[in-house]
Formats: structure tokens, C-alpha cells, sequence
């Protein structure tokens, strides 16, 4: 059989969602935002959410997640996305709110945000990024880098007695009565990709039930901040960051 | 019997040759272009189209969305 | 139906946020402004209204969450005082910048840093020329009444969306604290999902439409031309406004020699003190600026002919003075007179001022 008779249009079994835009995504080669964008766009397509779904980008690389994905958005201050998802989840009580937050945005910066507004049990959806790095500016140190992991501003490591242990800010969350579904997944593999988007869809599920907030940590590599290829990258997070951000559900009520 | 053949298209321009797709492919179907895009990205083509059988991981895994899947079951003759 | 009331000045913003249809508050307690919220939460009005309030963890939060209302196309307000406000400036500076309507209100007690709780006007500065980072501004509406921190609420909100700009009502501790009669307005009834999408579905997040493009709330914009360019579109606003805006009142100014200019509490001493000078012969008047921006500089030029001096009264240590003498370019004399940490300064004391800096110095 030849491919241009596999090639047609009834033969299409995958392809870019609408939700997408076509814009090209700013992120570098092999980025974990890229994945964790579509499935999010798959998501609120399948769910057929798009009109009633409303997104709060954070300051980091995905402070331009707005050009992705064609739904509206807001733009927070360094942080302050729950602050701001809070107030439309108030004033538009049936639209389905969700934040998009790195770990330096949201476990650093933005920790008393994300507390109380899980705490008080904003009918949202946290999707949160931990690739252990400040990837906008240059590959700092965050919250979530591992314990003697070089980045610009720990050029010998991470020295836990200076700068205390990683913060797994995922585990506080899930000890939160407002939060109804905690889970840490990731986006590296096929299979891995699926359950993030089984996981995204529950939590896109419990807003539209208003049971509570969903938090979604998604372990995610930042290769240009690891100073790795996206494959090796993958492979070192495996090796390294699962141990210490083991994978699974937290909480599911 | 059934047989399952796949094909995938690339949207080449968009490609950023992360090769992410390459080591997703359960049927080694996929390689990284000698020659490169606009942007100077060696970028995704199936090297070996034969043994695709359109299962789409390299798409799900793309950072970029620039995979598109093609499935179709034929009767194997031959 | 209006009607009558007694009541505090921090009770009239909350009575007239209900009034006036405001669909959300978010705010953190401090003295003293704190009878903003717990008048509304003794209120309930989202039982009667609808309308949402919401004690937040701390100002940014509460900032924050005025940012995402405000971009929903909601009539949104937050309140506090001057510590509370020096937090909200990053909200405020990104509210500026992403082009949003909001009502901001600040009950100023004397600083630096913690300060005290007593009233002050010493954040002048913070307010017109900017507290947080970058070329905005707000429009800032100075009450010297609790009719006016009435009235301006509505006033503030009718203003933030005209020009889709947030606006504050600079109070100070005594008006929020005082007791006055005041005629409150009629409900006015918030607008419906559907209004707000008719009248703000153009740049408002209420959920993106097949028969529209995405809305983006935001300040970003890397590229430095088009920042130029809506730095420049920032300023044509903000001329507008000057153009527009300004508002102030002139008291016994007719045959005034000597010119007082005082805000907000200041100058409700100074109408004592004209009243002390006169019966002295001393012909003075005043202007009391409503608008802190825009400033009424051209009331105050207007004045230049007649007047041989002016005295720029207020609880700093001499803010707006500077706005004064800007207007004024040298052509007469300009001196402050001034009491800070939370003293209030007596008629006497202005009057003695008036003599001695103006008239005699």
C-alpha cells in the first residue's frame, strides 16, 4: 500500500485540536509546556468547555500561554494566578477557571496564594509545573530544585543547609480540606501523556461539579535550564526527580 | 488477517527537531533529517514508513503538535 | 428611594458599593478603614444583591483578586490604608497596565513604615505620581465629606470605565472615621451577565465566543515598539483625563488677597481658619483640589492675578505643594504649612502660618 493512499482525510486518527492556535510555540525544543498545552487543549475541546472555560497564565516561560490556546485568558502578576483565578471563580461561578503556574511562580513567590485559595476550596484547577528551575530567567534556582542540582544561582549544587530541602509543595496542598483531587503525573512518555490527560480531564470534571480544587503537578524537565537534550533530559528526570516527586494520585475525594 | 498500516505527516517549518517523537516510536519508524527547516532545525520524517502502524505516540509526546496521524486496515496480501 | 442616614465614612463606601451595583469586594482589615468590610460583611448583600465580598490572605491577594474581577468586565473595589495600600502597588501598577476599571480606596494614616493609626495625608506622592513601576496613572478622587465618600464611589466607578483606568479615592482617617448625615442614592442594580458581556464582551475574560477572538488581559508586550506605542495611547488617555476630569471647589475666593489650597480633611480646618482670618481682615479664600489628578493646576493659575500668596495646607511634610508650585511657575509666593505622624493642625495654627509665611515672611 502506498503512503499517499494512507495519507487521507478519512484515514486521520490524530491531529492538532482547534483549541490550538496555530501560532508557534516560543518554548525550546523538547519542553514539557508544549505537551501539557495540548492535552489541555484537547481537554477543553472533548469536554466542549471552550466558551466557558477562562485561564490565568503565570510569569515564567508560560507567561505566554495566552498565544496558544484559543480561549480567554488573564495575565497574573508573579504569583498571584489564584488570587486572580479567585475572583472570577467568585463572579462567574459556572465558567470552568483554571491556573497554569511554574514552581517558581507558584511554591516561591506565589506559596501564600496557592495555600489559601486551595484552602478555601476556589471551584478550580491548579495545572503546576515543577521542572526545579527558573526557565525564563536563565535557569535559577527554585523552590522544587533537588538537593545539589547546579543551576545559575547554585553553581556548585544545591546546598540544602543554605537554601533548605526542595519543597514538595504538592504534599501541603493535598493535606488542604478544599482541594478534592491532588495528583502529581507527568508528560515524558505516551502512557505518561495519557494518564495526564485522564488526570486533567477529572479535574476539568470536578469544576464543573463544583467539588473543589484540583491541583495537577505535572514533573517536568527543562532542558535548556538542565543544560541537557530533551531525551537526556527526560531520562535524568526519571532517574532524579521521580524519587524524590514520586508520581500518583494524593488525593482523590 | 488484518494488517495495520500508519503513516504520519510532519509540519516541517514547525518541527524544532527535539526528537522526542524519534525515541517514542515503538516501531523505529522516525529519524532526525540530515538536511534542516527555516529556523536550521533538523527536523522529523519516517525514515522507515513501513513499520508504522499509526499508533500516534509520536504525535501525543510532540511538545509542538506538529504530527498528524494517518491509520488504515488493510488485508494483508502478500 | 434616597433617604437619609447617619453613618461613618468607611460605613458610606460600603453602603454606597452595595448601592451603586458593585459585583465584588476583596479586601484585608487595617486601621482605619476596617468598617469597610465589616459593614458589608454585617450586611450580606450578596444576599440582596448578589454582590460578592471576599476577605482575602493579605492587600496583594486582595489586589489581585480585584485584577481578575476587573477583567471579567465586574464593577470590583478594594479598600485599605496607607500600609495595606503600599502592598497593593504591584496590583495596581498591572491594573494600570492591562487597561482595567477598578475603585481603590484608601483611608491614609500617617508613615513611614508602620507609622501610626492616626490620620495623615502623607501618601500624596503614592497616589498621583505613581507608586508602583512605570508611566500610569490613576485618577484620584480626594473626599471631604461622608457624603463624598459616598457619592464618589459611584462617581469612581462611572469614571474607571469611562476610561477603563483605575481610579482612587484618597480619604484620610478622620473622614473615614467621622460621623455625618447623607443622603443615599437609589439601588442600582448590577448589571447582568449578559450586560456585561454587551457592554465589555469586546476586551472582558466572560468566556471566548465562536463569533469572537480570544480576550487577553494582560501588561506584557516584549516587543519594544509596540510597548512604545501603548505607552504613548497610555498618555493620550491620561491627557484626556487632564482635559476632562479635573474637579475642585472655590470658597470664599471672590475678593481673596491670600490663597489657601488644601484636600480632604485639611480643608475642612481651613474653612475654619478663612473664617479666623477674615474676622482679622485678612482676606483669604480657598481651593480645595477633588481631583488630586487630575490637579487643577489652571484653577489655581487663574488665581495668579489676584492673590499676592498662596499656603498649600496639609498633613505631610509638603506633597502636593510641589503640584502647586508647578502651576503656579514662581509668579507669586508658595509655602506649606503642615503637621505629620497623625497630628491634625488647628485653624489657629493655619492662620498664625498664613501670617507669618505669607504675609509677613
Amino acid at each position: 500500500m502506498d503512503i499517499k493512499d494512507i495519507i487521507k482525510e478519512e484515514n486521520l486518527v490524530y491531529s492538532k485540536t482547534k483549541v490550538l492556535t496555530d501560532n508557534v510555540m516560543h518554548y525550546c525544543p523538547g519542553c514539557t509546556h508544549g505537551v501539557v498545552h495540548k492535552i489541555l487543549a484537547e481537554v477543553i475541546d472533548e469536554l466542549n468547555i471552550q466558551e466557558k472555560t477562562i485561564g490565568v497564565t503565570p510569569v515564567g516561560c508560560a507567561v505566554l500561554a495566552y498565544n496558544y490556546l484559543h480561549i480567554d485568558w488573564q495575565e497574573a502578576a508573579h504569583g498571584r494566578a489564584p488570587a486572580v483565578a479567585t475572583a472570577i471563580n467568585r463572579l462567574y461561578p459556572e465558567k470552568y477557571v483554571f491556573t497554569y503556574q511554574g514552581d517558581g511562580d507558584l511554591a516561591s513567590i506565589g506559596a501564600a496564594e496557592i495555600i489559601h485559595a486551595c484552602n478555601r476550596g476556589e471551584k478550580m484547577l491548579v495545572i503546576f509545573i515543577n521542572n526545579g528551575i527558573y526557565g525564563m530567567t536563565g535557569g535559577q534556582m527554585a523552590p522544587t530544585t533537588l538537593e545539589g542540582m547546579p543551576t545559575s544561582t547554585s553553581p556548585y549544587g544545591r546546598d540544602v543547609k543554605m537554601t533548605g530541602q526542595p519543597l514538595k509543595i504538592t504534599e501541603l496542598i493535598a493535606q488542604l480540606p478544599g482541594t478534592c483531587y491532588v495528583t502529581r503525573q507527568a508528560a515524558h512518555t505516551p502512557a505518561a501523556v495519557r494518564k495526564l490527560k485522564k488526570a486533567i480531564t477529572k479535574a476539568f470534571d470536578n469544576t464543573g461539579k463544583k467539588k473543589g480544587t484540583s491541583f495537577i503537578e505535572v514533573v517536568s524537565t527543562c532542558n535548556s535550564g538542565w543544560k541537557l537534550s530533551p531525551v537526556k533530559s527526560n531520562e535524568w528526570m526519571v532517574e532524579h526527580m521521580f524519587p524524590y516527586y514520586p508520581l500518583g494520585d494524593m488525593k482523590d475525594e | 488477517m488484518a494488517k495495520v498500516r500508519g503513516a504520519i505527516v510532519v509540519d516541517i517549518e514547525k518541527c524544532k527537531g527535539c526528537g522526542l517523537c524519534v525515541v517514542a516510536c515503538p516501531s523505529k519508524v522516525i529519524d532526525l533529517a540530515k538536511e534542516v527547516n527555516g529556523k536550521g532545525y533538523n527536523y522529523a520524517y519516517m525514515s522507515n514508513p513501513e513499520a508504522c502502524i499509526g499508533c500516534a505516540n509520536c504525535a501525543i509526546v510532540c511538545p509542538d503538535t506538529v504530527i498528524s496521524v494517518y491509520k488504515v486496515k488493510t488485508e494483508a496480501n502478500a | 428611594m434616597a433617604e437619609l442616614k447617619l453613618m461613618k465614612g468607611n460605613e458610606a463606601i460600603a453602603e454606597a458599593a452595595i448601592r451603586c451595583g458593585c459585583d465584588g469586594y476583596f479586601g484585608y482589615p487595617i486601621t482605619p478603614q476596617s468598617e469597610v468590610m465589616e459593614t458589608l460583611m454585617a450586611r450580606k448583600p450578596w444576599e440582596e444583591t448578589g454582590m460578592v465580598v471576599l476577605q482575602a490572605e493579605s492587600e496583594v491577594a486582595a489586589i489581585n483578586m480585584v485584577y481578575g474581577g476587573a477583567g471579567c468586565g465586574k464593577k470590583v473595589m478594594t479598600s485599605s490604608s496607607s500600609p495595606g495600600v503600599s502592598l497593593k502597588q504591584e496590583g495596581i501598577t498591572y491594573i494600570a497596565g492591562a487597561e482595567l476599571p477598578c475603585l481603590v480606596v484608601n483611608v491614609v494614616r500617617g508613615g513611614p513604615g508602620l507609622g501610626t493609626i492616626q490620620p495623615a495625608q502623607s501618601d500624596y506622592f503614592q497616589a498621583t505620581k505613581g507608586g508602583g513601576h512605570g508611566d500610569y496613572r490613576l485618577i484620584v478622587l480626594a473626599p471631604a465629606s461622608v457624603q463624598e465618600m459616598y457619592d464618589f464611589v459611584d462617581l469612581g466607578f462611572e469614571l474607571a470605565f469611562k476610561y477603563r483606568n483605575p481610579v482612587q479615592i484618597q480619604s484620610d482617617g478622620v473622614i473615614g472615621q467621622m460621623m455625618e448625615k447623607v443622603t443615599v442614592g437609589e439601588f442600582k442594580p448590577r448589571l447582568t451577565d449578559e450586560e456585561v458581556v454587551k457592554r465589555y464582551g469586546s476586551w472582558a475574560t466572560t468566556g471566548k465566543t465562536a463569533n469572537r477572538d480570544r480576550n487577553i488581559i494582560t501588561s506584557l508586550d516584549l516587543d519594544a515598539y509596540r510597548q512604545e506605542q501603548f505607552n504613548l495611547k497610555l498618555q493620550r488617555k491620561y491627557k484626556e483625563i487632564e482635559e476632562k476630569e479635573v474637579r475642585f471647589e472655590k470658597i470664599a475666593c471672590e475678593d481673596a488677597d491670600y490663597l489657601l489650597v488644601a484636600y480632604g480633611s485639611s480643608s475642612r480646618i481651613c474653612q475654619k481658619a478663612i473664617e479666623i482670618a477674615r474676622e482679622k481682615g485678612i482676606k483669604v479664600g480657598l481651593l480645595r483640589p477633588i481631583t488630586l489628578f487630575p490637579y487643577p493646576t489652571k484653577a489655581i493659575q487663574a488665581m495668579l492675578g489676584q492673590v499676592k500668596g498662596i499656603l498649600a495646607v496639609e498633613m505631610s511634610a509638603g506633597q502636593m505643594v510641589e503640584d502647586v508650585r508647578l502651576a503656579v511657575e514662581g509668579k507669586v509666593k508658595v509655602q506649606h504649612y503642615g503637621r505629620m505622624g497623625g497630628v491634625i493642625p488647628t485653624p489657629n495654627e493655619i492662620v498664625k502660618a498664613l501670617e507669618e509665611q505669607i504675609i509677613n515672611g
